[in-house]
């Protein structure tokens, strides 16, 4: 509890509302657990959302809305139109916008007096703790597990509470990290998983209405944080499955052996690609296909000769016939699919009696941009066949390059 | 025991969202639970048999890491188990990275 004194000395340097914003907050100012100092505290909070995605999407909109002072956005992106199925701070006419100018219009468009702070950047070991030191409370809504733990280390370095969502599926969880007394992420989760553990893209996807439910739990949890009111999720986490709509909330411990906020052993920030142990992005190699729209062609990757879209089609074309087979989910190949047989690169190695009987016969696997079919590839390479080839860029090159009819998801 | 499991598990426990083991422990719960659905194994135990450490087992409210008897705490019939997974957005530690 605030000492009487302080409550007043506080109360006294907050920001005055004016008539207008009194109006506009009637609805809080009732509520006597906000009423003028509790808005007047909202009016002078620093909240940073990094990531205005799915997640930092809804709670940009609703702190806006709720009388935040100051909203900082963190994102490097441009508005791509399938963002629009969960992103709703974006819109139809900001695609093509970088993020931060696209959701800085509709905040501005929901209420004139937030003030919107963007950094147009990738959230790095670099910028981090100089970003973070301006704000009060941190909102991670990203997509990957390296920034989830930047983000992490960070607000433990700068003593700043993480207001934690993440969602996967049909499913979210939500939290609040790195305050005082309460754990922090890396107690629930002190190692990253290795990339790519268990090969199956068959998982992919997210529910469009999840970010959005869970984006407003962590709104809600950092205006309870600015407010000093209820119980925040300090030391629970909870779940949210969005499919039994069950919500249910576990216990989390404070690890003393925490390396971030237990030994305090982590007195800067790392590499957190390394420490996830992703390779930093290069101009070549299947895996960027997706991010490097113009990848150089490359004739091998380890030890898997590439075909581009282009030669399949000239073989095609001359009466060739290659064994081709796609290797994505039946869901994916219900979207678009090149016309040849499929076996999803789950169940490849169990189902090898489909494929030609001849070992060393012409192979050649196709997935969506080109790394599954290179795993695919690997493992029959590692079954015994020696004649096979992975199609550089999957079926979104086919489609880019070759029949510009086709659909690309 | 009941286990819940999260949905990237569930393409291997035929889409079930619980599953109702036999077990006096968490361990042998778990064990139970990998008998019954084979592909879960390479899920939850490293190639040497240990738990993923990047898979959070609970028993009811807590981490099974932070019981007195770890993975070998007692469990009864009515316990629940709840197996969590870290999920980052996009990516998933349990369902590779490849599809973003």
């Amino acid at each position: 509890m605030i000492a009487t004194e302080d409550f007043i000395e506080t109360a006294a340097e907050l920001p005055k509302l004016t008539n207008e914003e009194i109006a506009r907050y009637s609805r809080h100012l009732i509520l006597p657990e906000v009423g003028m100092e509790g808005q007047q505290k909202l009016k002078a909070a620093k909240v940073l959302c990094v990531g205005t995605g799915g997640l930092g999407a809804p709670l940009a909109l609703y702190l806006t809305a709720a009388g935040v002072g100051t909203i900082g956005l963190v994102d490097f992106d441009v508005v791509d139109e399938s963002n629009l199925q969960r992103q709703i701070i974006h819109s139809q006419a900001t695609v093509g916008k970088l993020k931060v100018d696209s959701a800085e219009i509709m905040l501005k468009g929901l209420n004139k007096n937030v003030n919107v702070v963007k950094h147009n950047t990738m959230l790095t070991s670099a910028n981090a703790l100089e970003i973070f030191k301006e704000y009060d409370v941190i909102a991670d809504g990203t997509d990957n597990f390296q920034t989830r733990y930047l983000v992490n280390d960070a607000c433990v370095l700068t003593g700043k509470p993480n207001a934690y969502g993440s969602i996967f599926r049909f499913e979210g969880q939500a939290s609040v990290f790195a305050t005082e007394e309460g754990p922090c992420y890396r107690c629930l989760y002190p190692e990253p998983p290795p990339p790519g553990l268990v090969p199956s893209c068959a998982e992919g996807g997210v529910l469009g209405i999840l970010p959005g439910l869970v984006g407003v739990i962590q709104a809600t949890e950092v205006i309870k944080l600015i407010l000093g009111i209820g119980e925040p999720l300090i030391g629970r986490l909870l779940l949210v499955d969005a499919l039994s709509m069950g919500f249910r909330t576990l216990k989390l411990r404070k690890n003393p052996e925490c390396p971030a906020c237990g030994t305090h052993e982590i007195k800067e920030l790392i590499d957190y690609d390394q420490f996830c142990g992703i390779a930093p992005p290069t101009e070549t190699g299947p895996l960027e296909v997706s991010s490097f729209a113009n990848v150089a062609a490359v004739a091998e990757v380890d030890g898997i000769p590439q075909m581009s879209v282009e030669e399949l089609k000239a073989r095609w074309d001359k009466g060739d016939k290659p064994f081709v087979l796609d290797v994505r989910e039946p869901h994916e190949y219900a979207i678009v699919n090149i016309g040849v047989p499929q076996i999803p690169l789950g169940t490849l190695t169990g189902r090898l009696s489909e494929l030609p009987a001849d070992k060393n016969a012409e192979i050649i696997l196709q997935c969506k941009s080109g790394a599954r079919s290179q795993k695919a590839s690997l493992a029959l390479k590692e079954a015994g066949y020696t004649n096979v080839h992975n199609l550089a860029g999957g079926i979104l090159a086919w489609a880019d390059r070759i029949d510009t009819s086709l659909p690309k998801y | 025991m009941k286990i819940h499991i999260p949905t990237p598990l569930r393409a291997f426990t035929d889409k079930q969202e619980t599953v109702s083991v036999e077990g006096a422990t968490v361990n042998e719960g778990l064990a139970a639970l990998v008998a019954t659905y084979p592909a879960m194994q390479a899920n939850l135990y490293t190639p040497e048999g240990k738990l993923r450490s990047f898979v959070n087992v609970y028993l009811n409210e807590d981490d099974v890491r932070y019981l007195p008897g770890k993975e070998d705490s007692p469990v009864k019939a009515d316990d629940e188990l709840t197996i969590i997974p870290s999920i980052a957005g996009g990516a998933c530690c349990l369902a590779g990275c490849c599809c973003r």
